[in-house]
């Protein structure tokens, strides 16, 4: 690929005091409530939150979509539609079919007509693995191929910030691993990459940075490793009388402990390290059951909503 | 250069469509040998004209008004996929968008235009080339109006209802344009020298009567031009959400 003029990434993205509100039926919809946000150019970041936590609202006004009611998105130092007219910008917008009676490599090739310096268009749909199906009509796709095709729209314009909202939901496993594999291997040539996702482990494995949303807040950013320590929680549950909560908190792999009546939740960080501790000082734990921390929980921690769980929690 | 490879791949696209365009030309031209073919030679009583004549020009009306608002139909069902908003992340333009869409729509009126003349020359319809040309030229004149108000329409509805909200359109401007039955006096008559599609139709008849537009069917046609063009480009623009 050729190497761009810095001047035109610079700045990377920034996003300050974004707000966007919707009408809906029962009053409005407080969709982004103030977001403050720089991703650097070359950095790989995931925008990681529930349904409904402004993932999209968010992007559609990165990407030009929608224009906010309050505060500033700039990419690389423009506003986004003039980076969208630059051909600096390649999405994959979030659901979505293709067009019918073209063939994918058709379809292809008259997106990258579009930009002033695409990819070749075999090599995109060599990447993508829509080499074999090339001269196929869009509308015989599967629909992980579907999906697949889209992406090649987004990858052909070479674009220098690549967004992609929720790309994998209509994918297989292994569809996700190959999508995962190429969506790196477009990363590592120094393009910035932003992708929405509410799988914990998607933005552990793909990227460098995460940014959690919820409620159109961004409740926490950092690096993934530090994220996942914070959110990556599990849950272990046991019938156990007659122990202090506060006692259990202390124990190695449990970050938070509280009791329901006879029972008893651990929230854990290692939970490996938990249940080992727990079965060695106290054989009476029994009932035990270990279950992964669903992120809406730990956003629901982190957002500090008014909950009597959470209220209750006794830090260690 | 990029918009030409827009426009390329839109025609490509719309003439692959065979159920489109089977319906959308094919029906007045079934229509026209429906009506016209069992007694083509015929006069009309009350007219000089013959069944042929009369009804090739009022169906080349109708059929080309079918075609230019069929591109709503065919924008209803881009955005309902998501490629509308995928083509606004992407640098075409407006303009080469609205270019695309402007002759992909006249491509298939003009074909529906040739297919009935065609009909109309083997059911005897005969004229001087000058009233053809002055004819054909008059009709795509008129057509530019209603070719921005099917993009217009495209950007307003949705799939659902795309169905009644064209059909509903094409009979109300057929109707009161004069192209089902002459609209000779009254307040249809007023009211139809409104609207473009009058203008369609008095195009249409200039193969019959051999007169041209008036001043103010020029002005009629110029304001619709005006006023369903910027509808267009304010519907387009405005249409940036997921339907």
């Amino acid at each position: 690929m050729t190497a761009q003029a810095p001047a035109q990434t610079d700045g990377g993205i920034r996003l300050n005091g974004l707000i966007k509100t919707f009408r809906g039926p029962h009053g409005p919809i407080h969709a982004v409530r103030g977001i403050d946000v720089s991703i650097a150019a070359g950095e790989t970041a995931a925008l990681l939150g529930p349904n409904g936590a402004g993932k999209s609202t968010t992007i559609d006004m990165m990407l030009g979509l929608s224009k906010p009611d309050g505060g500033t998105v700039t990419v690389f130092g423009r506003p986004p539609r003039e980076a969208v007219d630059a051909g600096l910008i390649g999405a994959m917008l979030q659901s979505g079919a293709l067009i019918r009676d073209v063939s994918v490599r058709e379809l292809v090739t008259m997106m990258a007509s579009l930009y002033p310096d695409p990819m070749d268009v075999d090599e995109a749909l060599e990447v993508t693995g829509l080499k074999a199906m090339a001269s196929q009509r869009t509308q015989k796709l599967s629909g992980g191929e579907t999906q697949r095709a889209r992406f090649a729209l987004a990858i052909v314009s070479n674009p220098e910030l690549l967004v992609l909202d929720e790309p994998t939901v209509a994918m297989d496993v292994e569809g996700r691993r190959e999508f995962w594999s190429i969506m790196r291997a477009f990363a590592a040539r120094g393009r910035t990459v932003l992708f929405a996702t509410h799988y914990l482990e998607e933005a552990d494995a793909n990227a460098d940075r995460a940014i959690l949303m919820a409620h159109g807040r961004v409740v926490a950013d950092g690096p993934t490793t530090e994220i996942k320590a914070r959110v990556g929680r599990r849950t272990l549950r046991a019938t156990l009388e007659d122990v202090d909560p506060s006692t259990l908190a202390c124990l190695p792999g449990v970050a938070s402990a509280e009791r329901h009546g006879d029972a008893v939740i651990l929230s854990c960080t290692d939970s490996d390290q938990a249940i080992r501790a727990l079965l060695e000082r106290y054989p009476a734990a029994r009932d035990i059951e270990i279950t992964g921390g669903s992120l809406e929980e730990a956003f629901l921690e982190l957002t500090g909503e008014p909950d009597d769980e959470v209220s209750e929690l006794v830090a260690p | 250069m990029s918009g030409l490879a827009y426009t390329r791949f839109e025609l490509v696209r719309t003439f692959r469509n065979r159920r489109f365009y089977i319906f959308s030309i094919g029906i007045p031209i079934l229509l026209y040998w429906v009506i016209a073919a069992p007694q083509h030679n015929k006069i009309i009583t009350g007219t000089a004209f013959t069944y042929g004549i009369y009804y090739m020009v009022s169906l080349a009306s109708f059929g080309t008004m079918m075609s230019m608002l069929s591109t709503g139909a065919r924008i209803a069902g881009e955005r309902q996929v998501g490629w509308t908003r995928q083509l606004r992340i992407s640098p075409l333009s407006v303009r080469a968008y609205f270019r695309a869409k402007i002759l992909t729509a006249y491509a298939m009126a003009l074909l529906s235009l040739c297919l009935l003349y065609i009909s109309g020359a083997i059911l005897g319809a005969s004229l001087p080339a000058e009233r053809w040309l002055e004819m054909t030229g008059l009709i795509v004149i008129a057509l530019v109006p209603l070719a921005a108000l099917g993009i217009l329409v495209g950007h307003l509805i949705t799939t659902d209802s795309a169905g009644p909200a064209m059909g509903g359109l094409v009979t109300f401007l057929a109707l009161l344009g004069g192209t089902y039955f002459p609209i000779t006096g009254g307040v249809l008559h007023t009211i139809g020298q409104l609207l473009p599609s009058w203008w369609l139709v008095q195009a249409g008849h200039i193969a019959l009567h051999g007169r041209g537009w008036p001043v103010r069917g020029w002005i009629t046609v110029l304001a619709w031009t005006a006023i369903l063009a910027t509808g267009a480009g304010w519907a387009y623009r405005r249409d940036t959400t997921k339907v």
